[in-house]
């Protein structure tokens, strides 16, 4: 049986491999278009984000945020559920950090404040997917529809509670916070000084190992995992496939969440209208790209984050817009690749089976 | 009406087909006559259904040659097929409920008059093709809104209409109800009339006899027989599809011990249906310990609801269901699992198994809390409990890793009944524990189900297989129109007794 | 205000969720997820203005828009049809590629990350697009009802495996109303350049989703998503008529149709039910 779990792997990582190689191409050409030499852009964009403590720090705090929304998408698809609601889900989580960091007495000490301010980031992205959840378990309400038209409700309702009653006069942010900031990662190592990494990374990098562990090893991930493969096997075996539902996008909102420590108690200091800036709509590439693993969904992270700073790096030789297209070719791409990867492989083992 | 001189209407001879690890159809050969009804008779999983899907184009054929009046068309589309009117009518019907059914008859050649569809020919083409065969359908109304029997008559006018001269039966009356039969036979018998050639797919041997001309009887993938019927009995016909003599009467193992409490009572239960507001009218039974009770009928009559309801998936209307003495109508199925009630699906590959789980996994789905605590699970415990149950199944591979995707239709229901049968139950419901099984397979279960009745369990077969059931039973209930019309001992029943109830006639001989 | 003026602003607003809520009709009812309609549109809206400029008239606008939706139509369908992606992520992938590619080529075109120069375009009620607009719905219910291939459609979405065995090329069926529902859509971004004179940077600004909403919460038909487009155009341009009044808050306005698309699927009246195939491809 080593050749089906040699399979299984292959399975995982080709797509994302090929995909990748599509979009190394459809960038040279983009780069051609605009007449510059594909190697030494490329070259470019590696030193702008690996090549210096600066953009390691940028590309860190970029894939913090990521990563929540990359498992925010996957956690639900484990279950069979499509979550895109994670942009308005991360809005929602920074909107309430902010509001639990304000809330706290000023300098509240960081080992107090923090677990506070964190969780009131994965209460308030928690919230935004029950409703989801609860629509699919008990009206069977589709909640990719749920979750598209939910971004815009609650996005223009955090512009509305922001606009009319809490914001710093002739901006859309609110005031700064006086405690939970995460403090940056250059207080400790100066080289990463200006980037905005701070060490949010770590309660993040925390939670998706313990997703990871969660899923494997709790019984709660064994139910989520037979619901998301077979829910009607799994309502045969006494698992409550609504419930798994509902607490799969609670918990994949709270994830989504999450991500808003990383803009308001690491960076910013504040929440500010717009933040999630599409990082939620990306969070899906980062699960597809990441397999829904939750270690997969860190690598992941890691690579569009690095491409979206990349862009900044190369924007003297081209528009740093072509790391969009190249972001929407790698999903593309691997949309395909999946299928097409999982038919190749199953005719290339057919034949071997046919044997005696 | 056979005239065998004529070039065969339907020519198939060496075809096979392989389906990933399984050889659905190694070496067939059927050949029909035109003008004549065709029975391809088998049990479950002989191959008759993907030998009939290979002929109508919708599935390819790894080796072999079919030809249609005489013309070579091996490989063919169903475009194709339908074109040279070869048409099937499927077991699931292939109806778009959302169209009406002339629409969904003309589907794929519509009528068309100035560019627009013409559906008033339609309607008209319908209600003509109705009076010529005897078929009766409203034309207009919604295919969702119709019964089963008339979304079945949509089936056989959508091929009509097509011109088909070569009509294909996949089980037609599995999902009929006694009435609808009657009125299925006439309007195949018109149609024969008419020159129509009927090749008619089922293991149901009444039918058989009844209805048609010549026999084909497959066995595991291969043609064993081919018989003209006036001259067959349904026994020689018995042994050729099982392919060892079978006494049709007798050979049921007496069991060992004696007949102990009733551990399952079922009061007046009443059940809604799936798609009618009652499908249990009113049941009640007792189940003792240390007997097989054998639940016959045919499809639909509400055996599915009966055993949703007695798992806890589906809510029960009014009535009570005790275990062990104790209401449990409102325990959730896992309740009900922990009580002592253990559940074999009938259909593992959607309710049984999680495919993509491994071998060790799913033998701890729905007791997974059993093994570990504070909501973790114990790697090592579930990995004992797999090697122990592997040793004692003979389930291969001995791998408690492999995907159960990878293993044969018997080592994956090897995998359910094995975990069922660990539990620490008192009542076994077993549906459908053979389904798509190899003979080898079918032996080793039936034997462990004796075993668990003589260790004093009670076990509540479900099954369409008269035979099965009349093998293993003790008791035997008939379900029909969601009631139990008859409750008897074994030693009471025949086949023909039972056919008898099952058609809702009552007992038909008087051995009763 | 006067009521006239009221219903010709309601009809401008309306005439891009039109285009775009016809298109999403046609791709729903084939069984293709109609995410892509806010992408559809943005394309749609960069093409004209290619084409205007290009083309030095308003025509090749309409022009231009129109290929590039057929274009994105092929790419959606050669996507999730010939390949097998994912549908919702096929959506995704070409909504996120065409924000990227429009500002890439923002930059080689015009040389600007926000706008194009000012190109030629229909003033006000000249717009042809707005007359099309309002012939679009009943053309799109005869297609669905009476043509060949408007059953095709329906029966595809429904019961691809019962129209594959009656012969109906399912795969060619679903791709053809696909490329439509692509330039439907980009026509309704066509008109957005066309109006304004100018192409900007994501100037749809989520107008595919509204008409997605209309087409759910017009349960798939084209004649009742035509109404919910025009009910939604009639409450922004009331919001808009009523903004100095501060009689509710903009953003409230804006949630409606969001709000009433959730309340449909979740079947608080009755449930919206969608096409029985919808996202599932027909296995090979």
């Amino acid at each position: 049986m080593i050749s089906v779990r040699w399979l299984h792997w292959a399975d995982l990582v080709l797509p994302p491999l090929v995909a990748l190689a599509v979009a190394l191409v459809a960038g040279d050409l983009l780069i051609l278009s605009y007449g510059q030499a594909p190697g030494s852009v490329w070259r470019l964009l590696l030193e702008g984000t690996w090549g210096n403590s600066y953009g390691i720090g940028q590309v860190l705090y970029k894939a913090t945020t990521l990563t929540c929304t990359g498992l925010a998408v996957a956690l639900p698809m484990r279950a069979g559920l499509f979550n895109i609601g994670a942009e308005s889900q991360l809005a929602a989580g920074a909107f309430a950090t902010a509001l639990v960091a304000s809330l706290l007495p000023t300098a509240t000490p960081l080992l107090l404040a923090a677990p506070l301010c964190i969780a009131g980031a994965m209460v308030g992205g928690g919230l935004v997917g029950a409703v989801p959840g609860v629509l699919r378990a008990r009206y069977g309400a589709h909640e990719v529809i749920v979750t598209i038209m939910l971004n815009f409700v609650v996005l223009a309702l955090l512009n509305w509670l922001v606009s009319t009653y809490w914001h710093v006069p002739e901006t859309l942010h609110t005031p700064t916070i006086t405690s939970g900031q995460m403090p940056r990662l250059s207080q400790l190592f100066p080289q990463f000084h200006g980037s905005a990494a701070n060490w949010s990374w770590l309660p993040v990098a925390l939670t998706a190992g313990l997703v990871q562990w969660a899923l494997q090893r709790s019984q709660a991930g064994f139910a989520l995992r037979a619901v998301g493969f077979q829910p009607l096997a799994a309502e045969n075996a006494g698992i409550l496939v609504g419930r798994v539902w509902r607490q799969a996008l609670t918990w994949g909102g709270a994830l989504a969440g999450l991500g808003g420590i990383n803009f308001v108690l690491g960076y910013k200091g504040y929440y500010e209208d717009g933040l999630a800036g599409g990082a939620g709509f990306l969070g899906i590439a980062v699960a597809l790209v990441g397999r829904n693993h939750p270690l997969g969904v860190v690598a992941a992270a890691l690579l569009f984050a690095t491409l979206s700073q990349g862009g900044l790096a190369i924007h003297a030789l081209v528009p740093k817009q072509m790391v969009e297209v190249l972001q929407a070719v790698v999903i593309l791409a691997m949309a395909m690749a999946v299928p097409e990867v999982r038919r190749l492989l199953r005719t290339a083992l057919t034949p071997r089976r046919r044997a005696p | 009406m056979t005239d065998s001189s004529a070039t065969p209407a339907v020519r198939m001879t060496g075809i096979a087909k392989r389906f990933a690890a399984v050889q659905a159809v190694a070496q067939a050969d059927l050949s029909v006559q035109p003008g004549e009804i065709h029975a391809l008779c088998g049990e479950n999983g002989a191959g008759k259904s993907t030998l009939m899907k290979i002929l109508c184009g919708m599935n390819g054929c790894d080796d072999g040659r079919i030809e249609v009046h005489g013309q070579d068309v091996t490989g063919w589309s169903t475009a194709r097929a339908i074109a040279a009117g070869v048409g099937m009518v499927h077991q699931h019907f292939m109806l778009v409920p959302t169209l009406t059914v002339a629409e969904n008859v003309v589907l794929g050649r519509e009528p068309l008059r100035h560019g627009l569809l013409d559906l008033e020919k339609a309607v008209a083409d319908v209600e003509q093709l109705c009076k010529q065969t005897g078929l009766s359908v409203p034309a207009r109304a919604l295919v969702a809104e119709l019964s089963v029997g008339q979304a079945q008559r949509v089936e056989i006018l959508k091929v009509l209409h097509r011109g088909a001269r070569v009509l294909l039966l996949d089980e037609p009356t599995a999902v009929l109800s006694p009435p609808e039969v009657v009125e299925l036979w006439k309007v195949l018998r018109t149609l024969r009339g008419s020159g129509t050639t009927i090749l008619l797919v089922t293991h149901k041997l009444d039918e058989v006899m009844e209805l048609t001309d010549r026999i084909t009887v497959m066995r595991q993938g291969r043609t064993v027989a081919v018989l003209q019927t006036p001259e067959t009995t349904p026994e020689i016909l018995a042994e050729a599809m099982v392919g060892r003599e079978v006494d049709l009467r007798v050979q049921h193992a007496k069991r060992a011990g004696s007949r102990g409490d009733v551990v399952l009572q079922l009061r007046d239960l009443r059940v809604a249906g799936r798609r009618i507001a009652e499908a249990i009218r009113g049941i009640s039974l007792d189940v003792r310990a240390g007997e097989i009770l054998g639940i016959a009928g045919v499809e639909g009559n509400g055996q599915a609801e009966l055993l949703e309801a007695l798992t806890g998936l589906r809510p029960v209307l009014s009535g009570e269901i005790s275990l062990n003495g104790k209401n449990i109508n409102a325990l959730t199925p896992r309740a009900r699992g922990d009580a002592g009630l253990s559940h074999i699906p009938e259909d593992r590959h959607e309710r049984g198994l999680i495919l993509e789980f491994s071998v060790a996994d799913n033998l701890v789905l729905g007791q997974q809390h059993h093994f570990g605590s504070k909501g973790l699970l114990d790697r090592r415990a579930i990995d004992a409990h797999a090697q122990a149950a592997i040793a004692a199944w003979d389930i291969r591979p001995p791998d408690p890793q492999a995907p159960v995707r990878t293993l044969s239709g018997g080592n994956q229901q090897k995998v359910v009944i094995a975990r069922e049968m660990a539990r620490d139950f008192s009542v076994l419901i077993a549906a459908q524990p053979t389904r798509g099984v190899d003979v080898g397979a079918i032996e080793f279960i039936h034997d462990r189900l004796r075993q668990a009745r003589d260790a004093g369990k009670a076990v509540l077969l479900v099954s369409a297989e008269l035979r099965e059931i009349l093998t293993l039973s003790d008791r035997i209930a008939v379900l029909y129109g969601g009631q139990l019309v008859a409750v008897l001992p074994r030693d009471a029943c025949s086949e023909a007794i039972l056919g008898g109830y099952m058609t809702g006639l009552g007992s038909t001989t008087e051995a009763a | 205000m006067s009521l006239l003026h009221f219903f010709g602003q309601t009809l401008r607003i309306a005439t891009p969720y039109l285009f775009a809520a016809a298109g999403g009709a046609l791709a729903e009812r084939a069984g293709v997820v109609s995410l892509t309609l806010e992408g559809f549109m943005l394309g749609g809206a960069f093409g004209a203005a290619i084409g205007a400029w290009l083309g030095g008239g308003a025509w090749f606008g309409i022009l231009g828009g129109l290929a590039v939706g057929l274009l994105l139509g092929g790419l959606h369908a050669l996507g999730s049809i010939r390949f097998g992606a994912d549908q919702i992520v096929s959506g995704v992938a070409i909504n996120l590629l065409v924000v990227g590619a429009t500002r890439f080529a923002l930059q080689l075109a015009f040389d600007s990350s926000s706008n194009s120069p000012r190109i030629a375009g229909f003033d006000g009620f000249a717009n042809p697009l707005i007359w099309a607009a309002l012939l679009l719905t009943p053309l799109l219910a005869v297609l669905l009802n009476r043509t060949r291939l408007g059953l095709r459609i329906r029966a595809v979405g429904e019961h691809p495996q019962a129209a594959a065995t009656l012969g109906v090329p399912v795969a060619r069926v679903q791709a053809v109303a696909v490329v439509i529902s692509g330039g439907l859509a980009a026509l309704g971004g066509a008109y957005l350049t066309l109006d304004q004179h100018q192409f900007t940077d994501s100037m749809t600004a989520g107008r595919g989703f509204i008409a997605l909403a209309a087409v759910i919460f017009g349960r798939w038909q084209p004649l009742r998503a035509a109404v919910a487009c025009l009910l939604f155009a009639a409450a922004e341009t009331l919001q808009i008529q009523l903004q100095a009044t501060q009689w509710i808050a903009a953003q409230f306005v804006v949630m409606i149709p969001y709000v009433l698309t959730i309340v449909a699927v979740a079947g608080a009246v009755t449930r919206a039910k969608p096409p029985a195939a919808l996202g599932r491809p027909l296995a090979s």
